[in-house]
């Protein structure tokens, strides 16, 4: 590793402070959807007091932690293919009526990752439309399509140091205007008609700092 | 008299026929009826359209079928994830066909299909590269995309317990397509855990009723994909 990637020069939130900071914007009682990577970290940081409800569109709701080692069963597992455990007052179900949750708009809140997401709220999450690429896109589509509420929870730029917040998407999208927030290892932002409006900045970091690294004005924080 | 056994593997896929269309239950593996998949594989039928939600892991069940050339064209929702390398390094050659259909919209198709219903409109996919070709409608202030239902001329399931009359009970998240796909096939295979007296699943409980089942086939110890990928073992 060489010394300007040692942790020393890390700046912001780390991938559980960014699924701590999302649990704390989630009400209590929400049936909450939990996409694949740091979305899945959130069920570990629910807020004293608040209880929600994990749907995995795969067939369970009151969906649990991971089960002990060797106490697995390959026939309960979540969206990600990885076994889960069923909470008390679980229930399973099949897929049409898993989808109805999803796309009837039962499910309150959904926390994806992203590729990239616009100023105007698109979100481009499933395909790199490289010529080389397999397309697959799952359940990602129903999910911004049906549920209430979108958050993103994204690295503020790309390992190569590009921009994931833009102007508009370059890679296609997931759907139009679909997200309502992003949680960044750097901030906090709302999609509103004006564009990225900055609800708060991480420890340590300042507007200049979050700005330069974000492909679309980024509206300050109303003082 | 009304039994729907039938006494082998071999048996239950026999009339399976070059060209058909194969709904295939399962997610991931959970669900996926691998030993009715490797019957398939060993009875011969190829130029298959197969619709299952990926397309298998390892070079067992579905990804073994894949492998032997017997499907012409997948319809799915994520074609690629762990240890998937058949189905990609085909489609790559271009030696199979694919329709990417989001999950939603795929377990809807397949519902509607199994319900008599041709068609029907989704906001899934509005806005993005996969509305492309497709109807388009709007109701109230927003758009929808025409979907169409799909039906199969045979459909794989697995299930945990069964009755002579086809009655199906499911195991836990291995449910997920088995019901709806049960609906949607016309001649629909079911291999079961256990197979009990009728009377002995309470109606209550039942989550696939009999009319929808032709076959049930007793498969006491189901293999589990995750093991035998692990193994390293390829089928046949």
């Amino acid at each position: 590793m060489s010394p300007e990637m040692s942790n020393s020069e890390i700046i912001g939130r780390t991938r559980d402070e960014m699924a701590k900071r999302v649990a704390q914007d989630i009400p209590d009682g929400s049936y909450v959807n939990l996409g694949i990577g740091i979305p899945e970290l959130i069920a570990k940081f629910v807020p004293e007091g608040r209880e929600f409800i994990y749907h995995t569109e795969n067939g369970l709701l009151g969906m649990g932690p991971s089960p002990a080692e060797g106490e697995g069963n390959p026939e309960l597992i979540n969206a990600g293919k990885r076994q889960v455990t069923a909470l008390p007052g679980a229930s399973y179900f099949h897929h049409p009526d898993s989808f109805a949750m999803i796309r009837g708009g039962h499910i309150d809140l959904c926390v994806l990752g992203a590729l990239q997401v616009a100023k105007n709220g698109d979100l481009a999450n499933w395909s790199t439309g490289g010529p080389d690429a397999i397309p697959a896109v799952g359940g990602a589509m129903d999910l911004v399509a049906g549920v209430k509420c979108i958050f993103v929870v994204t690295q503020h730029c790309t390992k190569q140091g590009s921009p994931k917040l833009v102007d508009e998407c370059t890679y296609p999208l997931t759907g139009p205007g679909v997200v309502n927030r992003i949680y960044t290892d750097l901030a906090v932002i709302e999609i509103t008609p004006r564009g990225f409006q900055l609800i708060e900045l991480s420890p340590g970091v300042s507007f200049e700092y979050a700005q330069e690294r974000t492909g679309a004005p980024l509206l300050p924080i109303a003082p | 008299m009304i039994d729907k056994r039938v006494e082998s593997l071999a048996s239950a896929v026999a009339d399976i026929c070059d060209g058909a269309t194969v709904m295939v239950g399962g997610f991931g593996e959970a669900g996926s009826p691998i030993e009715l998949i490797h019957a398939l594989i060993d009875q011969g039928a190829t130029g298959l359209t197969v619709i299952n939600n990926n397309t298998g892991s390892g070079e067992v069940g579905l990804a073994a079928l894949i492998k032997a050339g017997r499907v012409a064209k997948m319809i799915c929702s994520y074609p690629r994830s762990l240890n998937s390398t058949v189905f990609p390094e085909l489609y790559k050659a271009g030696k199979i066909e694919l329709e990417l259909v989001p999950q939603g919209t795929l377990a809807e198709r397949i519902r509607a299909g199994g319900a008599g219903i041709p068609a029907f409109f989704t906001a899934t996919s509005v806005g993005t590269p996969l509305e492309i070709g497709k109807e388009k409608r709007t109701f109230g202030s927003r758009e929808y995309v025409l979907e169409f239902g799909l039906s199969a001329d045979f459909s794989l399931i697995k299930c945990k317990r069964a009755d002579p009359y086809g009655n199906l009970i499911y195991n836990k998240t291995a449910r997920n397509f088995g019901p709806a796909m049960a609906m949607a096939g016309k001649v629909t295979i079911v291999q079961s855990e256990s197979i009990v007296p009728a009377g002995e699943i309470d109606p209550e409980n039942i989550i696939t009723p009999g009319i929808f089942v032709n076959r049930v086939v007793l498969v006491e110890n189901p293999q589990h994909e995750s093991a035998l990928v692990a193994a390293g073992v390829s089928y046949p």
